[in-house]
């Protein structure tokens, strides 16, 4: 009744009940799994496969259970030493500290910098700093620390000049890579008010308020992790079935020595738990190994560090749970198609026609449950997650059970071409089963991926713009406002080098009343040559002073800048004192017409020449200087702001950009990209152990091709053929379920549909090269087997 | 009774002091062979003796160490790769105990297959195919899956496809091998009747003497030395 | 197809009289004897279960004075029955490299004739190998023709003539093996 070993009690008749079935059970999954690790090389090799198949499935999907834990942990960090938030007091006490924000951007990293000057012993400290660092010293990130002490660090040296007196704690930082100091600092008082200057009692926003995403971008997770994580899944399945031609032969001989069919199902799913399970071991290595390598790599601007990716216990359960299970579960539904005679494997000559019905409602049922969802998650809309979620995977599974009918319907009618292209069609049409589940796992990935791009380009809508702001009069616009004059900020910047030109003036608010003013315009201080820029003016000498009533910054100029008025720079706001100073306008103010700036606003309010304003004034103006950079030198803009750091260490700096491009969107769309090519690079993993394997298989037949004359070239091509034409179908199908599922989605968030066609050719372009890539790495393989030796086997 | 080939005419294959070494295994120890237009010889010996080794080296699938090798006159050593492969598809034909026909292709296609290899068109290449599976009585199998059909039908489809490119040799390694006696023996008969109509020289590889029986002659190979039979009388 | 070869179909399974003949021959040529030693060699080497009588032995050997081809060496009288030495002429000697040389017509059940043919070639120091290959290709040619009739021919034919293939193929498979095992044979032999 079963291929039992001798040592079984001959006396067990097999019932279908009872604890004596139990145990059979138990003993035949047993016989299984020892098959999987003694039967000679073969089969160890075989599990081995699975194991590492199975097991960077396991990584991945470890990984992701990781990461809400690791997102979690970094804002509870960054929540801790926040300093906007936190309550600002009135006055220095014992308790309070100054802080001055001084970040800076060195050759694109973003670098976190504070001033800190404790104004008392119990001055509250951030976390991660022992002790305040005393005035010309600063305590850095290990990560600043090593690019200071690097080459080539040298502009960024010489905006910090401070000695260095030790390290932030990893409590005080975002990541392990973040680029960050606290620097001593005195006389922050003078520059508290509008600047970045600011007095605190303590860090941290007194309660965790987790940010807010919107639903958009809720969305958007979700869909990412339901796109990145089928595919995980695809491939697992993928992994559990190498090799499984061996195995069905194997199970062909314990049928000969009596097994039934439900014992040779029981020991084929003890094999599949046993590869599943070293998989398991395997994902448990290499997520520890991946988890230390994941502080050294910096993604989406962040980097983790290895305790921040502990996976959640439920999640981590259900995977330990799942796998095995899915093992078993795609090994049974594997051995349906195959009928295991005693004398070998039989499959069913021609599998049952495709039925259509049941692969078309599933992704009909996923398109019912998002349809009436239309618009629901734009805006504010509270939207069922569930819903979503439920309804993409049954889109996305959808696509998973669609492929095979229409790889098999599609290859049914290719036909004609070159004799590779008719070897591999014809190979396709004999097993399309196999060849779509393979390709399966890119298609779920390329729609999924295609679906999201969709999604990021319309969306770019409302986070990339086109700021108006124009790049070619200039690049980087400088502010100081510790009383340097912007001729002397002009002065210094274009000693420091990297500048092509400059416009320098000194601008302020001004209002009527010197505290809590209810309208407000701009001034300009600058000579002729500069006010030129900012308005179109018939005549200009010094001592002239205009009037532009219209522009984007005030409407209420005509109001305030009455000709002849005292008007008080910087006015003083509740929680930021201004300068106040005092200013008589001139009594002859002629109006004129504002230019555009660089920033692509019409400038407004009051343009004076330095000599018709009045020297006591001066302490309420900001220096302001456009600089458009000398693309000649390479580093222009960090010797810029180098400078710039040197006149004023709070010196802000403003890059201009002609589109507005959310950072953070574009990482997640890199993110996304890299995440897809990893997927498309397993399942090239996968197919290229499939295509090995069935190359092994046919040694003979390829060696009696090449007696009778075959040609390498059509070989190869066939091989070539045989990967690109399912993987082709796979991405042009996917490309349509990507671009109906990115549709129905932007509905739901009431965004424009727009189908982003760059963004579907890189998902081609990677597909192409993993099939290439396939191609090239069985290339010796085929080679090598196509060698004559093949013949003499007997 | 034999067919009797002129004993003047030129050999077409020829070949002298063969030698081939496998590692330390010698294969081939001076081996001789040839072959005229339109002759059946078959090379027997024990499993082991060298006799597919000399097949693969006359069908120049597989360069000797040593020794000369003509085909039609010209020295098979100086042929590239290259133009040994063109050789097997044009003027030779190859027929396999058994894993020779592509699994996933028709009978009909499996036929066309060198025809295709040499170039020709698909729908003449099948038209032509169809008349040798007629002519192998396996007309009726043209649309069926190698996997569909038994050895015996397997191997005349595999003789059909040997025979498409009017081969000027036939080279036949265990042809019978995996077949019984009665679809053996037919499988011999419409592959030497074949052969003959179409005056290809036929090697044939057998250890089994009826099989050898439908030779005119036979080179008996023992531990890589040859001898022709038909000076041991 | 042998126009040399004269002979008929033989009883089955008994060494011939005609190779009687040249057996004695054969085993003459490693020097001369006594019909008693000659009686005594051939059981040991050929007779097996069937020991030749002496009867047979003289008549054989008076045959073979006859024509030549052995003669007396000399006669020892004395008790018991007379005893003459027999000695192989040369013209004996030249019989019996053609009986070796020349393939027995293949037929079925040629075993002990064959077997016989090789000993007596390994005991006189002659190329047993190639009295085995000239007997396989001649079993081939026959195979051959056997073939070529069967094509031509009807079932009945067909069935006669696979018979004799099936049969004459048995003798080829026994010509092979002990072409391998010759090198023991001689071993066991001399």
């Amino acid at each position: 009744m079963s291929a039992a070993p001798a040592s079984a009690p001959p006396a067990a008749p097999p019932g279908p009940t009872g604890p004596d079935a139990r145990q059979g059970w138990l003993r035949d999954l047993a016989m299984g799994a020892r098959f999987a690790v003694t039967g000679g090389r073969e089969s160890w090799v075989r599990t081995l496969l699975t194991g590492v198949g199975v097991g960077i499935g396991v990584t991945l999907l470890l990984l992701t259970t990781a990461i809400p834990n690791a997102l979690a942990e970094r804002s509870t960090r960054t929540d801790a030493r926040n300093d906007y938030i936190a309550a600002k007091t009135e006055g220095p006490a014992p308790n309070t500290l100054l802080l001055a924000s001084t970040d800076t951007t060195f050759r694109h990293q973003d670098v976190r910098g504070r001033l800190v000057e404790p104004e008392g012993p119990k001055a509250p400290l951030p976390p991660g700093v022992r002790a305040f660092p005393v005035p010309g010293e600063m305590l850095v990130s290990p990560a600043l620390k090593e690019l200071l002490d690097s080459g080539g660090s040298e502009r960024l040296r010489e905006r910090l000049p401070y000695r260095i007196g030790g390290t932030i704690g990893d409590e005080g930082l975002a990541g392990p890579h973040e680029l960050a100091y606290y620097a001593g600092a005195t006389g922050l008082e003078d520059r508290l008010g509008n600047g970045p200057v600011q007095r605190l009692d303590r860090f941290g926003t007194e309660e965790q308020e987790p940010e807010e995403l919107g639903p958009a971008l809720t969305l958007l997770i979700l869909i990412i992790f339901v796109v990145l994580l089928m595919p995980v899944g695809v491939f697992i399945a993928a992994a559990v079935r190498f090799g499984g031609e061996r195995r069905d032969r194997r199970l062909a001989a314990l049928r000969l020595m009596g097994a039934d069919g439900r014992t040779t199902r029981l020991i084929a799913s003890g094999e599949a738990v046993a590869g599943a399970v070293l998989g398991l071991v395997l994902g448990t290595v290499f997520f520890l190994i991946a988890r230390q390598l994941a502080s050294q790599i910096t993604l989406f601007d962040l980097s983790f560090f290895p305790q921040d990716l502990t996976p959640h216990p439920a999640l981590a359960a259900l995977v330990v749970l799942a796998v095995p299970g899915a093992a078993i579960a795609v090994t049974l539904l594997a051995l349906r198609g195959v009928v295991i005679e005693p004398l070998g494997v039989v499959r069913t000559a021609k599998p049952p026609r495709r039925r259509l019905w049941w692969r078309l409602l599933l992704p009909v049922a996923g398109l019912a449950l998002l349809l009436p969802m239309s618009g629901e998650a734009g805006g504010d809309g509270d939207f069922n997650e569930w819903v979503v979620v439920t309804g993409t995977v049954l889109l996305l599974v959808g696509v998973t059970a669609l492929l095979p009918w229409l790889v098999e319907a599609l290859v049914l009618r290719l036909g004609g071409g070159a004799l590779s292209w008719q070897l591999a069609v014809r190979r396709l049409q004999l097993s399309s089963g196999t060849a779509a589940r393979m390709v399966n796992g890119i298609a779920v990935a390329v729609a999924g991926a295609i679906a999201l791009q969709m999604m990021f380009t319309s969306l770019e809508g409302d986070y990339v713009q086109d700021s108006g702001q124009d790049t070619t009069r200039a690049q980087v616009r400088i502010d100081v406002d510790n009383s340097a004059s912007a001729r002397e900020l002009e002065r210094a910047l274009r000693a420091g080098g990297g500048v092509a030109d400059s416009l320098a003036f000194d601008t302020a608010t001004i209002a009527a009343k010197p505290r809590e003013p209810d309208t407000a315009t701009d001034i300009s201080v600058g000579s002729c040559a500069a006010l030129r820029q900012l308005a179109e003016l018939p005549s200009c000498h010094e001592g002239d002073a205009f009037l532009l009533p219209g522009g984007d910054y005030s409407e209420d100029t005509a109001e305030v800048a009455r000709p002849g008025r005292t008007v008080y720079l910087s006015p003083s706001y509740e929680g930021s004192p201004g300068a106040e100073a005092a200013w008589r306008l001139p009594a002859r103010l002629p109006t004129a017409k504002g230019l555009k700036d660089p920033l692509g606003m019409e400038t407004s309010g009051v343009l004076v020449t330095p000599s018709a304003f009045s020297e006591s004034a001066r302490k309420g103006l900001t220096a302001q200087v456009y600089v458009r950079l000398d693309k000649s030198t390479p580093d222009a803009v960090d010797r810029v702001r180098t400078s710039a750091a040197r006149v004023d260490p709070l010196a802000n700096e403003l890059t201009l950009v002609s589109e507005n491009e959310d950072r953070q969107f574009a990482a997640i769309r890199t993110g996304l990209l890299v995440g897809a090519s990893c997927v498309l690079m397993l399942i090239g993993a996968s197919l290229l152990i499939s295509q090995l394997e069935q190359l092994r298989e046919r040694r003979k037949l390829l060696s009696s091709l090449v007696a009778f004359g075959t040609r390498r070239r059509t070989l190869s091509l066939s091989v070539l053929w045989q990967t690109a034409l399912p993987v082709a179908l796979g991405v042009v199908l996917a490309s349509a379920v990507g671009i109906t599922l990115g549709a129905v989605l932007l509905k739901m968030v009431s965004a424009p549909v727009r189908v982003d066609w760059t963004g579907v050719a890189s998902m081609a372009g990677i597909a192409t090269a993993v099939v290439l890539a396939v191609t090239a790495l069985s290339m010796p393989a085929l080679l090598r087997l196509m060698r004559p030796e093949g013949l003499r086997t007997e | 009774m034999n067919r009797q080939v002129p004993p003047g005419e030129a050999p077409l294959l020829h070949a002298q002091e063969l030698r081939k070494q496998y590692g330390a295994t010698t294969a081939l120890d001076g081996a001789e062979f040839s072959i005229r237009p339109g002759e059946v010889v078959a090379v027997m010996g024990p499993s082991g003796s060298g006799k597919s080794t000399l097949l693969h080296c006359l069908a120049g699938i597989v360069t000797p160490d040593s020794g000369s090798l003509t085909y039609d006159g010209r020295q098979m050593a100086a042929m590239s790769d290259r133009e040994r492969s063109a050789l097997r598809r044009t003027e030779f034909g190859f027929v396999f105990q058994f894993g020779q026909l592509v699994p996933e292709l028709s009978c009909v296609e499996n036929v066309a297959l060198p025809l295709r290899l040499a170039g020709t068109g698909r729908r003449a290449a099948e038209r032509e195919a169809n008349g040798w599976l007629e002519r192998l009585e396996v007309a009726e199998l043209a649309g069926k899956r190698p996997g569909e059909i038994s050895g015996g039908q397997g191997q005349r489809v595999a003789v059909a496809r040997s025979l498409v490119t009017r081969p000027r040799v036939l080279f036949a390694d265990e042809p019978t091998g995996a077949l019984d006696s009665l679809n053996g023996e037919r499988v011999m008969e419409l592959l030497t009747e074949a052969a003959r109509s179409a005056r290809a020289a036929v090697v044939l590889v057998t250890h089994e003497a009826r099989v050898a029986a439908y030779s005119d002659r036979e080179i008996v190979v023992r531990d890589g030395r040859s001898r022709d039979m038909a000076h041991a009388a | 197809m042998h126009p040399i070869y004269t002979h008929h179909v033989y009883p089955v399974c008994i060494v011939l009289p005609m190779s009687i003949g040249h057996t004695l021959l054969g085993l003459l040529e490693s020097g001369p004897r006594h019909g008693y030693d000659l009686k005594r060699a051939f059981d040991e080497k050929f007779g097996h279960d069937k020991p030749l009588h002496y009867g047979q032995v003289y008549s054989t050997m008076s045959r073979l004075l006859k024509n030549g081809l052995v003669e007396v060496d000399g006669v020892e009288s004395g008790e018991g029955p007379e005893r003459k030495r027999y000695a192989i002429t040369d013209a004996g000697v030249t019989d019996v490299q053609q009986w070796l040389a020349t393939p027995e017509k293949p037929e079925p059940y040629l075993q002990s004739t064959l077997y016989t043919k090789v000993v007596l070639a390994l005991l006189t120091r002659r190329d047993a190998a190639e009295l085995l290959d000239s007997q396989r290709a001649a079993h081939l040619r026959m195979m051959r023709t056997l073939t070529e009739r069967k094509r031509g021919g009807d079932l009945a034919d067909q069935l006669i003539c696979d018979h004799a293939l099936f049969h004459l193929e048995a003798d080829l498979r026994w010509l092979e093996l002990t072409a391998a095992r010759l090198e023991k044979l001689a071993l066991e032999v001399r």
